[in-house]
Order: C-alpha cells, then sequence, then structure tokens
C-alpha cells in the first residue's frame, strides 16, 4: 500500500503520461483505495497536465470506476434479464439481511458494500455475483450466505 | 412438435484444440497479404460480434490505406445482455485470436495489437497474459514483429460499439463517433485498425487451418459457417453450443426449449424479440434477398416460457438501456428514460393504453436520429413486446 500521491506518480511512471494512460491510471487507483477520491481525481490530473474535469468526466463514465467510498469487498450483484429471472431479487435480500445493509450502501465496519450491476456474462449460471474480481455463480441463498461466512472469517482472521 | 425440415447441426471448429497455432502462424505469414484477404473473402465470414461486416474486406481496407502505423484490435467488450461465447474462446483457445491477430498485423501491416477486455472479466487477465508472453516468445523465435497487449475496459456496455471502444482506449469516456470516418481509416488514435470481435477471429483461424472451403460449406446462402450461440433463460440446457447459421428458430425451440417457450430473445436487449407465432417464419443469419425473416444474432439466445411476464422483461430491458446510454445524443439519453417512465406509468394506471402508440412513435424517433446501434435498436424489443403482449403490458 502506497499513500495514494506516490501510487499515482508510480502508475504514471509505469503507463505513461499521455491521455491514453488515463484509464489504466484510473483503475490502478481504483484497484488499491476501491474508489477515486476528489483528491485522487485532482492528483491525476496534475500528474497528466489534464483539467481535473477532464478526468472527472472519464471516471465517472464508468460504472466499475466507483467515486464514492466504498468497502473492501465490493459484491456486484447482476440484476440484467437472465439473473433476474432466476431469482437475483432473493440473493440480494439475502444479503442485505446478513449485512444489515441495502443496495448501494456500506458496512459501518468499511468491510462490504453492496451494488447491482449489468449483464456479467454469466447467463447460463444465473444468478451471478462479483465479489471485487472474483465471480460466483449459480447462486442460491444457502449458497451466499456460506460465501460471504467466508469473507467475513477471512476478514476476522486477518485482524 | 414439428417435423423439422432443417435439423440443428452440430459443429465443433472453435474450440477443437489450438496444438498447430505456431504452424499456422508461420503459414500464414509467408503467405502474400492479398492471398489471405482473397481466403477470407471467399470465406464469406462475417463478423461474429452481431453487426455482420464481411471480415475479409475489413483487412482489405485497412489494407489499402497507407500509413506505417496501424493497429489491430480485438473487441472483447461482451456485453450484450445474454452472451457469454466470448470469454469461452479467450480461456480455452486464446492462441487461435492470437495467432489470428497477428495475421492480420502481417496483411494490413500493423505491428501493435490489443484486446480490449471488459472490466468484468478482469480475472481472465493472468491466464491470458500467460498465453500472450507464449506467444511473444514463438514471435521472438521466427523474427516475426507484432506485439499484443491487454487494454482493460471499466464496466461500460458501450464500449463494445467499436469507436466508443477506440474513445475509451485514448483514455475518454466511451461516447461513439460520428461515421464516416470508418475504423478502416480513421481508428484508434486516429490511424487505420481492424477491430474483430474475439469469436471472428477465431473463425479466421479456422479458416487459415483447414481453407476457406470448409468453413463456406456451413451454412446458407448470405449466411455461410457456423457460429456459437450462448443459450440461456427457460431452458433446460443453458450452455455455449457452435451450430451452422440458417437454422430455423423452430428447431431452436425445439432443442433448447423447454416445451413451454413463449418467445425467444434473438440477439440480445439490442436484438429482436420473436413471439411463438414467429418461430416457424424465422431464420438465425444475415438479411438477404432471398432470406425471408433471418435475423442476426451475437449469439445470444434468451428463451422466456409462459411463466414470464414481458412486461418484466422490457422494463428490465429499458433499465439496462438507460443506465448504459453513453447519454451524448438527446434521442437515446431521453428515449430510453421516457420509455421507461412511459410502461411503467401505463403499468400503474396513469396513463391509457393509447400511450403506448405514442411511445412506439419515440422508438421509431430513436431509430432515425440516435447516434448509434444502442439508441437505435430499442425499438426492435420494444415493438415487439408492445404488439405481441400488448395485454401484459396494460394488466
Amino acid at each position: 500500500m502506497y499513500p495514494v500521491t506516490e501510487l499515482i506518480k508510480n502508475l504514471a511512471d509505469q503507463h505513461g503520461r499521455e491521455r491514453r494512460n488515463l484509464l489504466p491510471i484510473l483503475q490502478g487507483v481504483v484497484e488499491q483505495e476501491k474508489y477515486l477520491s476528489e483528491y485522487s481525481m485532482i492528483e491525476i490530473a496534475r500528474e497528466l497536465d489534464l483539467p481535473a474535469s477532464e478526468v472527472y468526466g472519464t471516471a465517472t463514465f464508468y460504472s466499475f470506476l466507483e467515486y464514492k467510498k466504498m468497502g473492501k469487498y465490493i459484491i456486484r450483484i447482476c440484476k440484467t434479464i437472465t439473473c433476474s429471472m432466476k431469482g437475483k431479487n432473493q440473493i440480494i435480500k439475502t444479503i442485505e439481511d446478513m449485512l444489515k445493509i441495502n443496495v448501494g450502501e456500506t458496512t459501518p465496519d468499511g468491510n462490504f458494500s453492496l451494488l447491482q450491476t449489468n449483464c456479467l456474462g454469466f447467463c447460463h449460471k444465473a444468478p451471478a455475483m462479483l465479489i471485487n474480481y472474483e465471480v460466483y455463480i449459480d447462486l442460491t441463498p444457502e449458497k451466499v450466505r456460506e460465501i460471504l461466512t467466508g469473507y467475513i472469517n477471512k476478514k476476522e482472521k486477518e485482524e | 412438435m414439428s417435423t423439422p425440415i432443417y435439423q440443428l447441426k452440430r459443429v465443433d471448429f472453435i474450440f477443437k484444440d489450438e496444438k498447430d497455432w505456431k504452424e499456422i502462424l508461420k503459414n500464414s505469414i509467408n503467405r502474400p497479404a492479398h492471398e489471405l484477404i482473397n481466403e477470407l473473402i471467399s470465406s464469406e465470414l462475417k463478423g461474429r460480434g452481431g453487426a455482420g461486416f464481411p471480415t475479409g474486406l475489413k483487412w482489405k481496407l485497412a489494407a489499402e490505406v497507407d500509413d506505417p502505423i496501424k493497429y489491430v484490435i480485438c473487441n472483447a467488450d461482451e456485453g450484450e445482455p445474454g452472451t457469454f461465447k466470448d470469454r469461452e474462446i479467450l480461456s480455452k483457445v486464446p492462441l487461435k485470436v492470437l495467432t489470428s491477430m497477428a495475421v492480420c498485423g502481417h496483411v494490413i501491416g500493423s505491428k501493435e495489437g490489443y484486446i480490449y477486455l471488459r472490466g468484468e472479466y478482469f480475472f481472465l487477465q493472468p491466464e491470458l497474459n500467460k498465453s500472450i508472453g507464449e506467444f511473444k516468445d514463438y514471435c521472438n523465435e521466427i523474427n516475426f514483429d507484432f506485439t499484443i497487449k491487454i487494454f482493460m475496459g471499466s464496466g461500460a456496455y458501450i464500449c463494445g460499439e467499436e469507436t466508443a471502444l477506440f474513445e475509451s482506449m485514448e483514455g475518454k469516456r466511451g461516447e461513439p463517433r460520428n461515421k464516416p470516418p470508418f475504423p478502416s481509416t480513421f481508428g484508434y488514435l486516429g490511424k487505420p485498425t481492424v477491430i474483430n470481435n474475439v469469436e471472428t477471429l477465431a473463425h479466421c483461424y479456422t479458416i487459415f487451418e483447414y481453407g476457406s472451403k470448409r468453413f463456406y460449406d456451413l451454412g446458407v446462402q448470405y449466411s455461410r459457417g457456423s457460429k456459437l450461440f450462448s443459450v440461456s433463460g427457460d431452458t433446460p440446457k443453458p450452455g455455449i453450443y457452435e451450430l451452422e447459421l440458417g437454422m430455423s428458430l423452430v428447431d431452436f425451440v425445439d432443442e433448447f426449449g423447454d416445451g413451454d417457450t413463449k418467445a425467444v430473445q434473438v440477439g440480445g436487449a439490442s436484438g429482436f424479440l420473436v413471439p411463438r407465432k414467429g418461430f416457424r417464419e424465422t431464420t438465425i443469419g444475415f438479411q438477404g434477398k432471398l432470406t425471408g425473416i433471418s435475423l442476426p444474432t451475437g449469439g445470444s439466445m434468451m428463451l422466456f416460457n409462459s411463466s414470464r411476464s414481458m412486461y418484466n422483461v422490457l422494463d428490465n430491458y429499458l433499465e439496462f438501456f438507460r443506465e448504459e446510454s453513453c447519454g451524448q445524443c438527446t434521442p437515446c439519453r431521453v428515449g430510453c428514460q421516457q420509455l421507461l417512465n412511459g410502461i411503467k406509468a401505463v403499468k400503474r394506471g396513469e396513463k391509457n393504453a393509447q400511450y403506448l402508440n405514442k411511445l412506439m412513435r419515440l422508438t421509431e424517433t430513436m431509430q432515425y436520429t440516435a447516434k448509434c446501434g444502442l439508441g437505435q435498436s430499442v425499438a426492435n424489443s420494444f415493438s415487439a413486446i408492445v404488439e405481441n403482449f400488448r395485454e401484459e403490458m396494460i394488466y
């Protein structure tokens, strides 16, 4: 973990400082920080010599580049047609009950955020979800409870 | 249900092993460019992302432009609801895709290739990079100068549109450009670019391996070759199937339906919804002069049975489009919002049933005035659902 200013410098050194290097840099910041703070966006703009509004405009276009503070684990439930038909609402309900948050919220301890997302491309194994970049498919309420318990235990072990 | 006139023909080209890739690469780059282009043209391979532009012609156009810098891009921004075949190709036979990209580089005179991989498929990266490394080693060994890199997307459906994809790679919002100019003259960074779907490149490999005739002999007129279909929804056997083009929808439903299929969505949310009464007269392939009703698809085939409310289906599509519209042109940005608000208002009884006709006219306007395929194609499923399942929209 680098302080964000240093991270941005490193990313710019690694990818380059041209406009076309903007997305990889934004992605690199999100990978570590889980979101793009106003501060990060201004720093990126400074590093690449771009107007901050351009960085903001680009960052906010992409659904995986969060610009609100997110939890350590971002849960994204696919809500597109097949997952919706195959019971994604039950999955969401299960997670909401377990984590005591609603869709769009983050747990007070900052561990989990719950979001919905568009088609993940696992329609034949619906419903599907992502936790950070990990894919989980053929979900049932039982299965989802098991998966989340795994994450919660992992988190506790780390602490 | 019926006596099939045309049996579904399973084909096994795409996922056939790729062990001969070195030989195919070496042989192909030793052939003159025009010969490879002619091979592709005579195979009649058309783009497998859904739009169906002839691949050989695409390569030819880019080859004819005189520019020292050109790009080859593999479009792996597979985001159409109901499509999941490209991921399977990239995880099972990545070297086929890389080989075809390099052959394309040889044909058009490009030394740089990119795979634009959707953010949702981030997890594919480590394995894919391994294959790219292996590929690079062989290119060095035979002194062939072509580099492939992955460019990650970040969750935007519209970036599957080729010019939006270029914008995204250039570090901007993924907003489609006006066409012309087309990518073959003005693509990534304003340079001549060939951009092909993952599956298209995998088919190119088949053609380089076996020759164009083996490919051409499959399928029907205007729709040659095989195609991967991503089958999902109310079906006992969801999954990925390689089938010949030109099958009739009724045979498809016989094979994949659950006996109670009410409608099939061909080509994802932006594609075409066919109600049961249309199964018999519809075939799957590209439209030609003599084909009757022939529907193209990027491979997405979603089946709905009679337990599904088509209102919910349309509501889900419209919410998808409203969120994924890039917002730069008004017909699409406002149109998608108004369509969604409109059907909700009719359902709640706040607007009368006639209002649906008004909304249909709005989709027509969008078809004519929206800047890219997203806004233009909303009309397809909207009109099919509203016309065929009107009562479900109202009650």
